[in-house]
């Protein structure tokens, strides 16, 4: 049932990481990226239930803090070119 | 197969359900703005039902207040994330798509 659901979503991610190759500009790969996060997140905990290591997500957790900050960072990047 | 694991495969299979209708609509809508609708839909609906249904599979535990802490941040924080892309693409001048005969 885990791995299903796992091996589902990793499929989607695919999907999307075409958009995120393709997209025409840079703010589709920023959403393309934002999503693709979201769903690290998800496969993170759907693992940490098949393997039996609850500490996985802790992990899930902190991509997901890191996911929020690296949109800023790929926004902030583009609009000034500078991160400073 | 005792009721939790059924309800646990019935929210799970909603979630993929919603995470991969949303990837298809990235994908396949024109306009940057009309794709930002399918990636808000994964963001709360997909991964919320998912994590609901570990919850319920886990019971009434410390991993299960984890899962909570992951939804709810989530469901928070994704949302201004999108915004955030949004205004910054709006700002930068990108134009909606229009259909073609609607001048």
């Amino acid at each position: 049932m885990f791995n299903a659901s796992a091996i589902a979503i990793v499929l989607a991610t695919f999907l999307v990481l075409y958009r995120a190759i393709k997209g025409p500009r840079m703010y589709d790969r920023a959403l393309a990226v934002n999503v693709i996060g979201t769903k690290t997140v998800v496969i993170l905990a759907l693992i940490g239930f098949i393997y039996k290591r609850p500490h996985f997500l802790d992990i899930a957790l902190v991509y997901a803090l890191m996911n929020f900050i690296a949109t800023f960072a790929i926004l902030k990047y583009i609009e000034r070119g500078r991160l400073d | 197969m005792n009721i939790t694991t059924i309800i646990t495969g019935i929210f799970l299979t909603m979630g993929c359900f919603f995470s991969v209708v949303a990837a298809i609509g990235v994908v396949r809508f024109p306009d940057f703005y009309s794709r930002m609708h399918p990636a808000g839909k994964n963001d709360t609906l997909g991964q919320t039902l998912i994590l609901t249904g570990l919850i319920i599979y886990e019971g009434f535990s410390f991993i299960s207040i984890k899962l909570l802490l992951i939804i709810i941040f989530i469901f928070i924080v994704n949302p201004t994330a999108t915004h955030a892309i949004a205004k910054a693409a709006y700002l930068a001048g990108v134009k909606p798509w229009e259909k073609k005969g609607s001048k």
